[in-house]
């Protein structure tokens, strides 16, 4: 096990250079000089004399050879200092601050519900398989994992918030604030996010248990004079859990991506929102920060999935 | 000695045997499985319908798509504008169809292009034992980091927000999954026999890879193919519905979804019928690519 350990996290650490590279190198295929990018974003700017310009280009090291701004730039992020926003003149990490937790609010919630929403449905598909729970549920998840999450976002808007009225059409209020209208304001966010996750899972649930279900212990299971429900809870579902749980590190990605457009739907003032905000305005700071940590946290949730993952299944590590 | 005749004879008849029982066509078997469901056909008739309508458009569509004032702004549903008109007045039918264009043009362009980079980069790094294997698969997990539409968004944004730009931002999204998969299927396969006897011949490292290994490597890719243009196609509506991508004049479905959408209360048809085509057309992928896995190799059900 600790070999798997330490094989995992040297992995894991080239990766982490890896996408500091990456997310470096893009913003630097940017055509032009990032100077003047920068400097097109402030009008008060414009009229710079070259001497200025030039001692602009000191003051954020851009005059150094580029892997020397690389290396400044990954000790920056280290000390957690991101750069400032070009647009909304503040600190990246305090922008982030406010709107993180948002973001990853309405991703526990939607993780959650994906996960065990899935599971059972899955479960009940394979258990009553050929039956009509799962010829209704099997096609339902092939509409789940291709449905597009914006446009689910405004069939449940005009469905349940302008027709019915019966949920609030956008919007975030924190959830100390005011607990009853931040839930309602989050059940349908929470449903366009969770959809795919819902569907994957119950397709994954359904198949690993169908091959589970053949197998010789559970015939012995059967044998035994074990009940339906102990066999199927006690030695069927543990197995075929396996699976299941490497999906919620796709199921993390996924989501996150999905929250750019579920939050530009709903109007959610999070991470996914400013991400689009700072595109249209060229605020690359920010994008460049936002797209480092959304791919940390990423690695770090795989890391922990994958480490998980050889501990419950010891024939992954030896593999 | 004596019975050494005997036993070649017995051995001659049980190879004889073997080769008995009548073939049935690889193809047949192929037709069987494949259109054994009937999600399949009907998912194989969705695509027919939309492929017909991307190369047929401007022959099926009733208007110029890019024509403002064909009708008045935001008409109803009626006969001469079967799905209304949008706020500029053009007849959101025909931008329909032309939509279709783009998304199967998107779609095929960017996915073909990641299929070859990323098989080309999977097989190198599956049959090489020196550090090109954990060098390109790092880079494969660094790309897999990033959600696939932030990537796009985020190339697409450096780039410039033109068509060709969301294809290549795309390609870029979609690449890891074949190196993986493709990275994958090499292990097993260079462990083979004929693998080793190519090798004794004297045959090259590129022969064996092109002769050997991409064959075998190929059909569950090309499952893989299936299921990942209609990602591509969910991905494109994304970036589209975001304003990325297809310029002003253009159809692009998940631009239109977005532009509908102001316009719901009034006239929820213009955003319902692009969505609905979205969906449609990535369910019908899914369901294509899901009969092809069990058409191509049984074992391989619900891996992908």
């Amino acid at each position: 096990m600790t070999k798997y350990i330490g094989q995992r996290l040297v992995q894991a650490l080239l990766t982490l250079i890896l996408i500091t590279l990456i997310v470096f190198f893009m913003m630097r295929l940017l055509p032009g000089d990032p100077l003047l990018i920068y400097l097109g974003q402030r009008a008060e700017l414009h009229d710079m004399t070259d001497e200025a310009l030039e001692e602009l280009r000191k003051e954020f090291g851009l005059d150094k050879p580029i892997m020397v701004q690389y290396v400044n730039w990954v000790a920056g992020a280290l000390r957690l200092d991101l750069g400032t926003s070009i647009f909304y003149r503040e600190d990246v990490g305090t922008l982030m601050k406010e709107r993180f937790p948002i973001t990853l609010y309405l991703g526990c919630i939607a993780m959650a519900v994906s996960t065990t929403a899935g599971i059972l449905i899955g479960l009940l598909a394979a258990v009553r398989r050929g039956a009509w729970p799962d010829k209704i549920i099997s096609p339902l998840t092939y509409i789940g994992v291709t449905i597009p999450a914006f446009w689910l976002g405004i069939i449940l808007i005009y469905v349940f918030a302008q027709k019915l009225g019966w949920l609030p059409v956008s919007g975030f209020t924190s959830p100390f604030k005011d607990f009853v209208q931040s839930t309602r304001q989050i059940i349908l966010p929470v449903i366009c996010l969770s959809a795919f996750g819902v569907a994957s899972t119950a397709r994954q649930m359904r198949s690993s248990m169908l091959e589970v279900l053949p197998q010789d212990y559970i015939r012995t299971a059967w044998a035994k004079g074990l009940s339906e429900r102990v066999i199927i809870i006690k030695h069927a579902l543990k197995n075929s859990l396996i699976p299941v749980i490497t999906l919620i590190g796709v199921g993390f990605r996924v989501m996150i991506g999905g929250s750019v457009l579920v939050e530009t739907v709903f109007a959610i003032p999070g991470v996914g929102r400013l991400m689009v905000s700072s595109i249209f305005s060229q605020d690359y700071v920010v994008v460049q920060a936002l797209t480092l940590v959304i791919a940390v946290l990423v690695l770090l949730i795989n890391l922990v999935i994958d480490l998980f993952y050889g501990w419950l299944d010891p024939r992954i590590r030896y593999n | 000695m004596s019975d050494g005749p005997a036993v070649i004879g017995k051995a001659a008849t049980v190879a004889n045997f073997q080769e008995a029982p009548p073939r049935i066509s690889e193809w047949k078997r192929f037709r069987r499985v494949f259109f054994g469901r009937g999600m399949v056909v009907v998912g194989s008739l969705i695509l027919l319908c939309v492929f017909l309508t991307a190369i047929f458009a401007p022959w099926l569509a009733p208007y110029d798509p890019y024509k403002p004032g064909v009708g008045n702004p935001l008409e109803k549903p009626s006969k001469r504008h079967l799905l209304g008109t949008d706020n500029l007045g053009r007849d959101q039918l025909s931008r329909l169809i032309f939509g279709a264009r783009t998304a199967i043009l998107v779609g095929f362009v960017s996915v073909i292009i990641a299929a070859v980079i990323g098989i080309t980069l999977g097989i190198a790094a599956g049959y090489s034992r020196g550090p090109a294997n954990p060098l390109i698969m790092r880079l494969m997990d660094a790309l897999m980091c990033f959600p696939n539409i932030l990537l796009a968004l985020v190339i697409a944004a450096i780039l410039g927000g033109s068509i060709v730009n969301v294809i290549v931002a795309l390609t870029v999204a979609l690449i890891p999954t074949y190196a993986r998969v493709a990275c994958g299927l090499t292990l097993s396969v260079r462990e083979y026999d004929y693998v080793l006897a190519s090798r004794l011949m004297g045959f090259g490292n590129f022969y064996i890879m092109f002769r050997h290994v991409l064959p075998n490597v190929f059909p569950p890719i090309m499952v893989l193919v299936t299921l990942q243009l209609g990602a591509a196609i969910l991905a494109e509506a994304g970036l589209s519905f975001l304003g990325i991508g297809i310029e002003p004049p253009g159809a692009a479905w998940g631009a239109m979804v977005s532009d509908g959408y102001q316009y719901m209360m009034s006239n929820p048809v213009l955003s319902l019928a692009p969505g609905l085509a979205i969906m449609l057309t990535g369910f019908a992928f899914n369901m294509v690519g899901d009969g092809l896995r069990d058409a191509v190799d049984p074992r391989l059900r619900g891996l992908l």
